[in-house]
This record gives C-alpha cells, sequence and structure tokens, in this order.
C-alpha cells in the first residue's frame, strides 16, 4: 500500500504540473471566443498555445512548479501500517528528480534550499475522512505568484466583505496572473478563514448566485489577462462559510492564477 | 500597437522608438536574474556587463543544460533594485505584473511577458552559460539564446507611459451602476 502511495503521489504530480484540467481549459477556452480586447485575446490563446505545447513535450507548463500541496480523502475503515506524509514526502521527491520539479522549498530565514521540494510542513497534507476504504489523493502544486498576493482581512461586522474583495482584487491582481481563479473563506476565525479559502480553491469553481454575481463584478474591472486590460480578469469563484464571532468578520481571499493546476489519482 | 523584432544587446535608438503596448520579440542574448542574484550584484557587483543587456526576471527549470520551462517571476520583488540594474545599462527588464515607471524614463523598457507560460517559453531559449550558480537553479544568473522570444508587451516605454498604472487606476475607480 505504502508503494501504491508513493507512486500515485508522483503519477497526481506528472499530470497536474504538465497538463490543466478539462474544465480549466474550458473556461479559458470560452473566455478566448468571448474577449473584445485583441491583447487580452492573444494572451488567453498563448496560454491555450502554452497547453499545447506542455502536453505534447510532457514538460511542467508553468517553471513554478510550485510547493506540494496535497487533497487527501481517506475511507474511514482504511487503516494503514505507514506514515501517509512520510510517503507522499517520498512520491514528491522522486517526481522532483524525475519530472523534473523546480526545487522551490526553502527555510523561511536561512533560505537554504533543500533541493528536493520537502522540508519541514511541506508537503502540506489537507486530510479528510470520507466513508469507506478508498483513498484519494490530489496534487495541487501552488506556484508562489499568485499565493503572495493572497491577504486575510479582520474586518468590521460593519463593513462589506464583498467591498473588501473588489479593492484587494483591484490592487493585486496583476501579480497574481490573471485571468484568476478566486478562493474566498467567509468568516470563522484568523485561521479558519484562510484554511476556507484554500478549501474553496480546492473545490472550484462555485456556481450560487452569490459567486457568480462577485465573478461578474470582477469582470467589470477591466483588468483583463496579465493585468493589461480586458473582459477577463477571473475565471471562478468559489466561496466557503462558517459562522464567526459576533465580533468578527474575516475575510481570506487565496488568489490562484490562470494555471489552475490539480490532478487527482484514486487508490482501491 | 506595432510589432518589433529586435536584436539584443538593445541601442538607446531601440528603446527609444518602442511605445506602450507595442509587441516585441527579441533575439540573442537574454539574462536571468531574480530575488537572490540582485541582492547579491547590489552587495559585490555584476559578475558580467549587462550593458544594452535584457534582464529576464525569470528562475527557469533547467535539466542537463536543457530549457524546460522559463516564464517570467513576478517582478514587483526586485523592484527596490531597478535603479541600480539601468546603472548597469540594462536596455530592458523582461518580467510580468510590472514595475514601477520612474525609473525607466529616458533608458529602457518595461516587457511583459505571458505570465505561466513556462513550456512555450522554453521553446525559444537555449542554455549559452551559467553565472552565480551557488545561488541554485531558479536564483542563479543564467544566460540564455534567445530566438524570437515573445510575444512580449511593451508595458512601461522610455516615455513614461505604464500600462499596467493605466489599468489599475481605472480598476479602482468607483464601480459604475
Amino acid at each position: 500500500m505504502r508503494e501504491k502511495v508513493v507512486e500515485a503521489t508522483v503519477r497526481a504530480l506528472q499530470r497536474a504540473e504538465t497538463s490543466l484540467p478539462d474544465w480549466v481549459l474550458q473556461r479559458i477556452d470560452e473566455a478566448a471566443a468571448r474577449e473584445s480586447h485583441p491583447l487580452a485575446r492573444h494572451h488567453l490563446q498563448f496560454m491555450l498555445e502554452n497547453m499545447r505545447i506542455a502536453g505534447k513535450k510532457c514538460l511542467p507548463l508553468c517553471q513554478d512548479t510550485g510547493l506540494p500541496i496535497f487533497h487527501v480523502q481517506m475511507g474511514r475503515d482504511l487503516s494503514l501500517d505507514f506514515s501517509l506524509s512520510e510517503a507522499i514526502a517520498e512520491g514528491v521527491r522522486i517526481a522532483t528528480r524525475e519530472i523534473p520539479l523546480r526545487p522551490n522549498a526553502v527555510h523561511p530565514q536561512t533560505r537554504k534550499n533543500s533541493g528536493d521540494n520537502t522540508g519541514p510542513g511541506m508537503p502540506d497534507i489537507i486530510l479528510d475522512y470520507v466513508d469507506g476504504r478508498g483513498l484519494s489523493l490530489t496534487a495541487f502544486p501552488k506556484g508562489a505568484g499568485s499565493e503572495n498576493m493572497s491577504l486575510v482581512g479582520m474586518l468590521n461586522p460593519a463593513d462589506d466583505p464583498f467591498d473588501f474583495i473588489m479593492k484587494s482584487v483591484a490592487e493585486r491582481a496583476a501579480n497574481a496572473c490573471p485571468p484568476l481563479f478566486l478562493g474566498i473563506g467567509l468568516g470563522g476565525s484568523f485561521d479558519l478563514a484562510a484554511r476556507l479559502a484554500k478549501r474553496a480553491l480546492l473545490n472550484m469553481p462555485g456556481s450560487s448566485v452569490e459567486e457568480l454575481l462577485l465573478l461578474e463584478r470582477i469582470n467589470s474591472l477591466g483588468i483583463g489577462p496579465m493585468g493589461l486590460g480586458g473582459d477577463t480578469t477571473a475565471l471562478g469563484i468559489k466561496i466557503e462559510k462558517a459562522f464567526c464571532h459576533t465580533a468578527s468578520l474575516p475575510v481570506a481571499i487565496n488568489f490562484q492564477c490562470w494555471a489552475n493546476r490539480s490532478a487527482t489519482e484514486v487508490i482501491q | 500597437m506595432t510589432e518589433y523584432h529586435l536584436q539584443t544587446p538593445l541601442s538607446g535608438e531601440d528603446v527609444e522608438k518602442l511605445v506602450a503596448g507595442d509587441v516585441v520579440f527579441l533575439s540573442g542574448p537574454l539574462f536571468t536574474a531574480r530575488d537572490k542574484a540582485h541582492a547579491l550584484i547590489r552587495r559585490t557587483g555584476c559578475p558580467i556587463s549587462l550593458q544594452g543587456a535584457a534582464l529576464y526576471h525569470c528562475g527557469p527549470l533547467i535539466k542537463d543544460e536543457r530549457v524546460l520551462s522559463a516564464g517570467p517571476t513576478t517582478s514587483g520583488r526586485m523592484a527596490r533594485y531597478t535603479d541600480d540594474i539601468l546603472l548597469l545599462g540594462v536596455r530592458a527588464i523582461i518580467g510580468k505584473g510590472g514595475l514601477p515607471g520612474e525609473p525607466f524614463r529616458g533608458k529602457a523598457v518595461y516587457l511583459a511577458y505571458p505570465g505561466g507560460c513556462g513550456a512555450a517559453a522554453a521553446q525559444q531559449l537555449k542554455v549559452l552559460g551559467v553565472h552565480l550558480s551557488e545561488l541554485g537553479m531558479a536564483e542563479s544568473l543564467w544566460e540564455f539564446e534567445a530566438k524570437n522570444f515573445g510575444p512580449m508587451i511593451v508595458a512601461v516605454d522610455a516615455h513614461g507611459k505604464d500600462l499596467y498604472q493605466e489599468v489599475r487606476r481605472s480598476a479602482q475607480k468607483p464601480e459604475m451602476d
């Protein structure tokens, strides 16, 4: 079983780094057809061309192959006689050598690079328990360009969280490789809001009226692909909510670039 | 919007004619530098001449001297070094997300390469050499040979026009109902 987890980790990373989920490609394709700014349309078409090259030559689509983040759904009836995080870490080390991935993980102060994308806290594993005996593993490599623009706001309950989101996106979008996917965490505590925002990215795309209205508002900003103007500023929004303290209104925005990479492997 | 195919190193006249919104493809030597290389150049000077150079904010993925993926990184992190870099004679800074425009006036341009398009960029680049390799793969100063490297958009020109700034200002205006 341990070997299966290691192999599934390598396979999931390989797919996540060299291709995009079909629904993401479809959104870029649709946006390119709709886009009225010529320069913006060329950018969207070049992104699709980049994906054809990455797929054909089996190359990482972006040189920022990201930090190794995984979402694991584990059956309650499954018991493992090995460390899941150690097995995934081994998969990350193999993938770094073989795909290959750019070594990105460094000590936060000395900035020394481990050389294999692992280290204390890395890979980061988000674990959920589900019914049954199965195990599914989603690789969600996250680049720094979009992650660096992410933020948590501890708002006054009298503030409008959507105004905060609009203002933050207007200021920050250009650095996060738009058109964006935005994971929003609304409520909870300081850290729960951030966790909700990351989960929102994993549960993308949203389809509620609230999410679609926010998407429309953001696209009306005119920021466009790469922040150089256009109709397409965001391609998807998901909002996850939790109850919060009566005196608080935490709002977290986890930015994700147009290359919303992820791939899932299921182990029976 | 004019399309230019230029050869590096760039001259003052090359840069002078470019206007924000133009499309540029570059061929010839191209140098990468990001966070650590900039900090080291400020402390100890640059190991090579960057006169007329195009400096690419990029941390490439390279294996056995082959460029596998090499899109742009966010230039904003290097904004504190723009004056130092332009003093070395750099004529074009390439990246994504933009840089404050003032230091470029009368000297250089900022070119935006489509972010996230590392696989496409890799097809246009070959490794000529590497400097400051002690900084590791992503942070080294790589010397590439570029062939029709682009499309890049002139986002900041040498005449004070800054496309990012214009788009951001317009986005920050109150929404119209």
